[in-house]
């Protein structure tokens, strides 16, 4: 099994603040990370490569620092890492990265799986793995909680609905991605960390991919960002103090009177 | 055509004014004066605070032939038979965006025997309803699904296509967004029109929540965009409201799904009904292991309520994700929020706020989740619950 | 504070501190709470290499010493010492294999035990041996090609999980602490069973227990160096061991202030965070000196061993008995920042309250400790005159 998964270096959002004043994101500080989601998917992968044989290869597109995040995906067990990065690839929307992808997917050769995580936590579109899936014209589930069988040409995997799951069969190769309840991610080895400062990472600009400059990063993108502000918030509050004894009996006649308790 | 904001270095002043207001780091100053660097995103937001109006951001043209397409469409989701509550949200919203730009509105409808349900999207504002109704459509798979849309929106070409942002919108809209080669904004929580250039503006949390990001697709046609549920409100219902449904014929013989549905499973482990709960008890962080859970279930459980947690919690893995609320999770809103021990991080927030009332139970008096409660107490959780659910006990004893 | 680890040894504590906080700390008050002994955890361990951080590359381990150990150690140690414990125990079996073993020995037993595929476990203590290793009790009597073994171990960590035993036993009464010999011994050999599990104190994840040997039979080859030196690689092994003791004790001091900062931060009382108050200020700041005057000292008396110097049991004795004693008294003093809330199980400060304890008293008494340092500057004043 040749088994490829995308990876998303993305800022810790748990970290990422507001400026008040300026409303811009306050960056400094930030750690980047692998996006979370991304490490479900990473796990699958190196997981049906230890039932299976094969590897694993991750790509991501990105700027070149991206780099550290394939590197800790092969201290995670990750054989092969590819970047493909370019300054034309800056400023993409969802269309042009999944069109970059797909472009860098075909350049890493013939695969059997492709695995993504379910979105990304800077964006949270989930657009990205169904767009490279469709470049690629094959076909792919989304939210898979489970991977149930693998054989003969076809995968069966159960898909987390929002009232319960469905039970899908795919020929492969496909594409999929995943929810955090498929697995819990491994650790990274201390043989896995050595060799990821050593191994050799190939980095593919527009070039490389025979892409078509006009479809990747800005240039490329479909949609826009046209104006960027703080979420709005703030309502009337009262606050209730006292006496933990005190502040219960004060909330609960509060929201008596409002019929929201009897 | 390069697409590169410009800044008149003549002009320049090198007053600064306009480096802090970027949302994406992407000007940095170079012997004196701004200069732009990758990350721009062309959204303007610099050439707005620059005092001497040294900077240009070009504006996209539209692509030719958007003037050929009209109208907004709403993909009509359903599960097991049922419309969705999403679907009537996007017809009222639907209907206001439509009536905005004098045009119709219309509705996809895709399942098994779900002809008779086209009605319903009818006296819900639709003005035309296209119906594939086919066996194979019973279950949800993005291969088939996608393949219907992309027919109905090649045949149809609205200016707007909207679909819930659901397990199924989330999924198969991104396909057919690229089949048909268009712009695809996902999770907007807010829609309106520019009238002038009759554009989408399409505005969505970011970052986690921590922003909001307004977002067109200028070019490309339809504009595209899932909605998140429960964000948008359902109208009025019009009985008897009249309105043209148009069946498509798909040539079945010629699809060669490679996906199959073997089986739909309603949930299985616990009952999570957080959407339609008048009341919802939600659990964070500050009850610091798994097992202080069992205090959040009790006081529902006195409130008949649902039980909700925090992204924190299910990623410490005290709760599964189906109990999530937030950006990540579930968007709720109902009558009575109870959040303990949640910090409020603006990610939960913006699953929440439009709740009735709100009140938040945390130690620290500076928590953001304080900035959208109605009532606020500060004080430590693992008196203040159990207090409570004396409390409430007793009422109904007395009763 | 900056110790200047290498790239490798930040690699170490990075996987260890990953362990800790991800796989360790959600279960760890379940752990404690069932005597649970954590056969899952020591799987994520194996699989991040961790046991093999002392054991040289040829035998399949990552070729570190004694301080990359103390790294591993004192990071799992913050979240569980009863898991630190099972993993330092296995460490401690292999000593004896590492020092003394032969290339025959090293390449059968160290290959597993640094995979993490077997465990093991070390094994001195008797009813009526712990600290006065002449009272050992247990005997080895060669016959023929087979050394057979009579005798019970009890309070053996990792008894009955482990799957290589290093065992100390008399091979000549007659010579007390110089009939002693060290032997390896498998789970299944004939004759060689478990007792019963002892209920603990502290450290309740680990697991505590007696070895049976009833006429248990073993190639004669399983001898470590030869007849009479038991005493001496059993002294050996804990010389070398000792500053992971410290370093697991140094662990357990910082998460019991990590848990004390945090929680004082956000209690209040009269309206204001409790940690703005100097009573609590000052109790932190004591706590935190003492860690790090600990953590100091451990990791020079790790680096002192790994340094070829030939006598360290001063050093490392000094090590293992201030940063015990440091923990027991920071982890106490961390239940009496929390207060009551410390002092119930919801918190975990009780609980590593209660494991403290166990490091003043293993791998060698604190008692023992200063006869040991008492006896070396002794040793030492007479050389100098």
């Amino acid at each position: 099994m040749h088994i490829i998964v995308c990876i998303k270096q993305v800022p810790d959002t748990k970290q990422v603040r507001l400026d008040e004043k300026t409303h811009t994101l306050i960056r400094e500080g930030v750690e980047s990370i692998i996006n979370p989601y991304d490490m479900y998917a990473l796990e699958e992968g190196l997981r049906i490569k230890d039932r299976f044989g094969g590897k694993v290869t991750v790509c991501t597109m990105g700027p070149p620092q991206a780099e550290s995040s394939l590197r800790e995906a092969i201290s995670y067990g990750a054989d092969e890492a590819v970047l493909l990065s370019d300054r034309a690839f800056a400023g993409a929307d969802t269309w042009a990265t999944s069109y970059t992808l797909a472009k860098g997917i075909e350049k890493i050769g013939p695969f059997d799986l492709i695995l993504c995580g379910k979105q990304a936590v800077d964006g949270d579109t989930a657009q990205v793995g169904p767009g490279i899936a469709e470049r690629l014209a094959i076909p792919y589930v989304t939210w898979v909680r489970k991977i149930e069988e693998i054989g003969d040409g076809l995968i069966r995997v159960q898909r987390l609905m929002d009232d319960g799951y469905d039970r899908l069969e795919t020929t492969l190769p496909a594409l999929l991605t995943v929810v955090k309840e498929i697995n819990e991610p491994r650790v990274p080895s201390l043989k896995g960390k050595m060799r990821a400062k050593s191994q050799k990472i190939g980095v593919y600009g527009t070039k490389e991919l025979e892409a078509d400059p006009e479809r990747v990063g800005l240039q490329g993108s479909a949609t826009q960002v046209i104006k960027v502000f703080p979420p709005p918030r703030l309502k009337e509050r009262e606050w209730i103090e006292g006496t933990p004894v005190e502040q219960v009996g004060q909330l609960l006649g509060k929201l008596t009177k409002l019929k929201l308790i009897i | 055509m390069t697409l590169q904001t410009r800044i008149d270095s003549d002009k320049c002043t090198g007053c600064e004014a306009c480096l802090p207001v970027c949302p994406f780091n992407a000007l940095e100053m170079k012997e004196g004066k701004a200069s732009v660097n990758d990350q721009c995103t062309l959204c303007g937001a610099c050439a707005d605070e620059c005092p001497v109006e040294a900077i240009f951001v070009p504006v996209l043209e539209k692509g030719e032939g958007s003037e050929e397409y009209s109208g907004v469409m709403i993909f009509a989701e359903q599960r097991l038979g049922k419309i969705s509550e999403v679907a009537y949200e996007l017809l009222h919203k639907g209907r206001e965006l439509a009536d905005t730009l004098k045009v119709s509105l219309s509705a996809a409808l895709l399942g098994k025997d779900v002809s008779a349900s086209a009605n319903r999207l009818i006296e819900n504002g639709a003005d035309r309803v296209y119906v594939v109704d086919h066996p194979s459509l019973e279950g949800f798979t993005d291969e088939l699904y996608g393949e219907c849309l992309t027919r109905i929106i090649r045949t149809s070409r609205p200016e707007i296509v909207l679909a819930g942002a659901t397990s199924i919108g989330r999924s198969f809209i991104p396909k057919v967004a690229t089949q048909i080669g268009t712009g695809l904004t996902a999770d907007c929580t807010d829609l309106s029109i520019d009238t002038e250039q009759r554009l989408l503006l399409q505005t969505r949390p970011a970052f986690g929540g921590n922003i909001m990001a307004t977002i067109v697709c200028p070019q490309k046609r339809p504009q595209m965009a899932t909605v998140r549920a429960k964000v948008m409100k359902k109208g009025v219902v019009q009985p008897g409201r009249s309105g043209e449904i148009i069946p498509l014929e798909i040539d079945w013989a010629e699809m060669s799904p490679k996906s199959r549905l073997l089986e739909i499973v309603e949930e299985i482990t616990e009952k999570v009904r957080l959407a339609e709960a008048d009341v919802i008890v939600t659990g964070g962080r500050g009850l610091q292991e798994e097992k202080h859970f069992a205090l959040i279930r009790e006081l529902a459980e006195q409130l008949d309520a649902a039980v909700g947690a925090s992204r924190g919690a299910v990623d410490a893995g005290w709760i599964s994700y189906a109990h999530q609320v937030g950006q990540t999770g579930k968007t709720v809103a109902p009558k009575l929020y109870i959040a303990v021990g949640v910090s409020g991080a603006v990610q939960h927030l913006v699953g929440m706020q439009s709740s009735d009332t709100i009140v938040a139970i945390n130690s620290d008096p500076h928590a953001p989740i304080f900035d959208v409660a109605s009532y606020g107490m500060v004080g430590d959780l693992f008196e203040i619950v159990p207090e409570m659910i004396k409390q409430l006990k007793a009422r109904m004893g007395n009763n | 504070m900056n110790y200047f680890l290498s790239e490798e040894q930040q690699m170490i504590k990075e996987i260890a501190q990953k362990i800790a906080d991800e796989k360790i700390k959600p279960v760890r008050a379940e752990l404690d709470e069932k005597e649970e002994f954590p056969r899952d955890l020591l799987k994520v361990i194996a699989q991040s290499d961790l046991f093999g951080v002392c054991i040289p590359q040829e035998y399949g381990g990552f070729g570190g010493g004694s301080f990359e150990n103390c790294l591993a150690v004192e990071e799992l140690s913050r979240a569980c010492l009863g898991v630190s414990t099972s993993f330092a125990a296995s460490g401690l079996g292999a000593y004896p294999i590492l020092l003394y073993g032969n290339e025959e020995q090293k390449k059968t037993y160290l290959p597993e035990i640094a995979s993490g595929r077997k465990l093991a476990a070390f094994a001195l203590t008797e009813s009526t041996a712990g600290s006065d290793a002449g009272g050992i009790m247990t005997s080895a009597e060669l016959k023929g090609n087979e050394y057979v073994l009579n005798g019970t171990k009890q309070w053996i960590t990792n008894a009955g999980e482990a799957d290589i035993y290093s065992v100390i036993a008399m091979t000549d009464r007659n010579k007390g602490a110089r009939g002693a010999s060290a032997f390896i011994v498998e789970k299944g050999d004939p004759g060689f069973n478990f007792g019963k599990k002892e209920s603990k104190m502290g450290i309740r994840a680990s697991a505590t227990g007696e070895l049976i040997f009833n006429q248990c039979r073993i190639p004669k080859d399983r001898i470590i160096a030869r007849e009479g030196m038991g005493f001496i690689v059993a002294m050996k092994t804990f010389d070398q061991s000792r500053p992971g003791v410290g370093a697991q004790a140094v662990g357990l001091a910082q998460g019991a202030l990590d848990e004390a900062v945090s929680f004082a931060r956000t209690r209040i009382q009269f309206g204001k965070p409790i940690i703005t108050f100097q009573a609590v200020q000052h109790m932190l700041a004591d706590m935190a000196t003492l860690t790090e005057a600990a953590r100091a000292l451990v990791y020079a008396a790790a680096r002192f061993v790994d340094s070829g110097a030939k006598d360290f049991s001063k050093a490392s004795a000094m090590a293992k008995v201030f940063a015990s004693d440091a923990a027991m008294k920071v982890t106490t003093d961390a239940v009496q920042v929390l207060g009551g809330t410390g002092y119930m199980r919801d918190y975990p400060v009780e609980k590593m309250m209660r494991d403290a304890k166990i490091l003043q008293i293993y791998e060698g008494t604190n008692q023992v400790q200063r006869n040991i340092i008492g006896q070396e500057l002794n040793k030492e004043g007479g050389r100098k005159k």
